[in-house]
């Protein structure tokens, strides 16, 4: 299964500068080590050894991955992956 | 409604139900008008309370020196208050912030240290904390830290919306400092513990994400993750587009990051329609339209106002 992963600026020397890039895998775990494969070293940004990273945020369709299964969360077909670092509002 | 004075003003917003944007008689919107507050924003409650607090606190003195990082409201809000007590206030707002909120600052006679537009607001902060490091007379209240600006909603904002919709099942609020989400979802969590604490937060542009490193990221310390349900990201297109409907088919005019917080209300009407279940769903409106008129969000279609906001800090 394919999906699409929004990369944020910050990671995109990771992927050659790609802003948007295609991974499989029928969980979020599953599609990080994916992308590992094809962007070595881009996973060990996005976890550690307690899940996600504490200024990692990853939504499933515009929802927050901590708010559904976390890295167990399953990921579909058509499913868009958007990663961003967690930054100041107000 | 008679009151003292316009402090005393702040707060006890009407809630008003959304009869054309609600999917269904069963599943209902309502929106918590922020925008009647003094200074026009929902930042008010907060200024207000992290000021007595500090003053409780023995902190302030007659022409003591406030600081604050702040994009805007909470800045405007705080610069009202400062100018009633008899304070001085100096912000640190991003430079890529709309040209009316250091209008409306500079108003109320507030100070404005800009800080560089990459990085938003999480520079704002860092070059706060310097200030406050060089200047240890000056008192930063620091909103994202600042647990009164959670408990103004906790006192104020929460039992206001259970007093005036009993049979609430959902509260959206827009996710800054966290203070509304925090300070509601704590008082319902003892109130009615059943409601839903669904968080919107804003995607901005590139460049507002523009770290150097991820370790530079950025967490309120006053966000408690267990506090909420869930928490949606609302890009621009989505918060223009939803903010012009609740123009067009409410009337009801307000700024953008409203139209983030209604799309995910609308997102959650949707599920509870699906679901087959009743829903009382109240949303935040944050602040009216007025501040935002300059960046283009209200002319034009949709492609140009999407452009028009990257890269400024919209909500």
């Amino acid at each position: 299964m394919a999906v699409e992963v929004r990369v944020p600026t910050i990671l995109r020397s990771f992927t050659g500068g790609e802003k948007q890039v295609a991974a499989s895998g029928a969980s979020l775990q599953a599609v990080i080590a994916d992308l590992d494969a094809a962007y070595p070293g881009i996973a060990e940004r996005l976890v550690d050894d307690s899940g996600l990273r504490r200024f990692v945020n990853i939504y499933l369709n515009d929802e927050d991955v901590r708010f559904l299964d976390g890295l167990q969360t399953p990921i579909g077909d058509s499913d868009s992956i958007t990663i961003l670092p967690a930054v100041a509002g107000g | 409604m008679r009151y003292e004075s316009l402090l005393d003003s702040v707060g006890r917003t009407p809630l008003v139900g959304l009869p054309a944007l609600s999917p269904s008689p069963d599943v209902r919107l309502w929106a918590k008008l922020e925008d009647r507050n003094p200074t026009g924003s929902v930042k008010d409650r907060a200024a207000l309370a992290m000021v007595e607090q500090a003053e409780k606190d023995g902190l302030l003195h007659p022409g003591a020196t406030l600081l604050e990082p702040t994009s805007g409201n909470t800045g405007i809000s705080l610069a009202m208050v400062a100018k009633q007590r008899g304070y001085r206030l100096v912000c640190v707002m991003p430079e890529n912030t709309s040209v009316e909120r250091a209008q409306l600052l500079r108003m109320w006679g507030a100070e404005i240290i800009s800080s560089p537009a990459a990085g938003g607001s999480n520079e704002a902060v860092r070059v706060a904390k310097e200030l406050a490091a060089e200047h240890p007379d000056w008192v930063m209240l620091y909103q994202y830290g600042n647990a009164a600006n959670a408990l103004a909603h906790f006192d104020t904002t929460g039992p206001e919306l259970l007093a005036d919709l009993p049979t609430i099942t959902h509260f959206v609020a827009g996710l800054g400092t966290t203070g509304t989400l925090m300070g509601v979802g704590r008082y319902f969590r003892e109130a009615k513990p059943d409601v839903a604490i669904v968080a919107a937060e804003p995607r901005y542009g590139e460049l507002v994400y523009g770290l150097r490193n991820l370790d530079e990221g950025f967490v309120p310390e006053l966000y408690d993750a267990a506090l909420l349900t869930t928490r949606f990201s609302v890009g621009p297109r989505d918060a223009v587009r939803r903010m012009r409907e609740l123009l067009e088919r409410e009337g009801i005019f307000a700024g953008v990051s409203t139209g983030a917080i209604l799309h995910a209300a609308l997102g959650v009407a949707a599920k509870e329609v699906n679901a087959g279940r009743p829903a009382d769903i109240a949303f935040i409106v944050c602040d009216g339209g007025w501040k935002y008129l300059s960046t283009g969000a209200y002319e034009g279609g949709l492609d140009e106002a999407e452009a028009a906001l990257d890269g400024q800090l919209w909500a």
